[in-house]
């Protein structure tokens, strides 16, 4: 970890209005789902619940928003995967004839 | 400041850019073989890129006195054509030896299937064989950290895999963690929209350290920005961090990672500079 050389409150003086801005597009842009046709579909949309997640955490504490964010918008992983996908007959061969 | 760009697409740029980025501070570039934006339909269509790749692109860098260096496979797109990657694979060693290749990249998943699962390893394998360093692609968005943990699972289960001669690419704050743990080196992309910004590369340095980490701007034919590490730099020295501590994100850690490759040739700026004024014509001194 190399330390943040600023303060928080420099760092807020800094974004204050950036994060202002984002927030508003972001309202503005909800805005825009609801006013026009077909909203309820938006509504069922798997991602719409992403999106709705990922505005919880913005209001969580700690230090990890933004990865937590990113899990949220991620595939499942499945530890067993390499049985599944690479049986051993499928394997790559361990010597082609490659010249070194 | 001078600064390396250790992923970016030339072949997809103009020379204008290459000016650009010269101008900008880039001495050196690396570019990974990758896709072209439709599948290629035979082993020819690989041997003319890489052709591209060590004979043409270096010669173009050096018009703006950058130097080139390169990476060569099948990438993780064209992999799912399980038949053509293998002759490409068979075709790499024609090129490994040519001066600025680095290795072998970029490798990775895209759609983390099993035909692209298979085609990486069979990378990993030849470059084992061959003693080559490794960079590593990683998928986009909803794929991305299945996809890392899916390549840190293949490289982990070969014993021969020494995590410092790889680099993970494309990491972001769910999965910078992941590659950084378990040794490998770590690089960010600085892309508008679907990756990184800036700010948040310089949080996750702020947060994970300095060490075995880069940033590049994977500049290429999509919606890109070539000269995205400068950027990066103002936002580091906009937040006060020191020159030394910048420079060695954006210059000392591309090089202390190529120069694992047995092939890696590098001329410091200064030295280049006096070999370029030294040999112009007496009347334009
Ligand atoms: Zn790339």
């Amino acid at each position: 970890m190399i330390a943040a050389v600023q303060t928080s409150p420099e760092v807020f003086e800094q974004t204050f209005l950036l994060v202002r801005a984002r927030i508003l597009e972001i309202a503005a842009t909800l805005d825009r789902l609801d006013r026009a046709e077909a909203a309820e579909s938006v509504r069922a949309d798997p991602r719409f619940r992403q999106i709705q997640q990922g505005l919880e955490i913005l209001l969580s504490d700690g230090f990890h928003r933004a990865a937590q964010i990113q899990e949220i918008f991620s595939d499942q992983y499945d530890p067993t995967w390499m049985k599944k996908y690479l049986t051993t007959g499928e394997r790559p061969a361990l010597s082609p004839s490659v010249p070194h | 400041m001078y600064y390396i760009d250790p992923h970016i697409h030339m072949v997809s740029r103009v020379t204008d850019d290459y000016e650009r980025i010269a101008r900008m501070g880039c001495v050196a570039v690396s570019e990974p073989a990758f896709w072209a934006g439709f599948d290629r339909g035979s082993v020819d269509g690989f041997r003319d890129y890489f052709r591209q790749l060590t004979e043409f692109e270096p010669k173009r860098a050096g018009w703006s006195g950058i130097q080139h260096y390169t990476w060569l496979c099948i990438n993780a797109k064209e992999a799912e054509n399980v038949e053509l990657s293998r002759e490409v694979i068979k075709m790499i060693p024609e090129f490994i030896n040519k001066p600025g290749v680095l290795g072998i990249g970029e490798i990775g998943l895209n759609k983390n299937t099993k035909n692209e699962s298979i085609i990486f390893q069979e990378h990993v394998q030849l470059a084992m064989q061959l003693d080559e360093l490794i960079l590593i692609h990683t998928p986009h968005l909803q794929d991305k950290l299945k996809g890392t943990r899916m390549i840190i699972d293949m490289l982990m289960s070969d014993r021969r895999v020494q995590p410092e001669r790889v680099l993970i690419d494309h990491v972001e704050e769910h999965t910078v963690g992941l590659a950084k743990e378990e040794g490998f080196w770590c690089a960010m992309t600085l892309y508008p929209i679907t990756k990184c910004t800036p700010s948040r590369a310089a949080d996750i340095i702020e947060a994970y350290g300095d060490d075995r980490i880069m940033v590049n701007s994977a500049g290429d034919w999509g919606p890109s920005n070539p000269i995205a590490v400068p950027d990066f730099i103002q936002e580091l020295r906009k937040r006060g961090h020191p020159e030394s501590k910048i420079k060695k994100i954006v210059y000392d850690n591309p090089l202390e990672f190529f120069r694992q490759c047995r092939r890696f040739e590098f001329t410091p700026p200064d030295v280049l500079a006096d070999a370029v004024s030294a040999a112009e014509p007496v009347s334009a001194k």
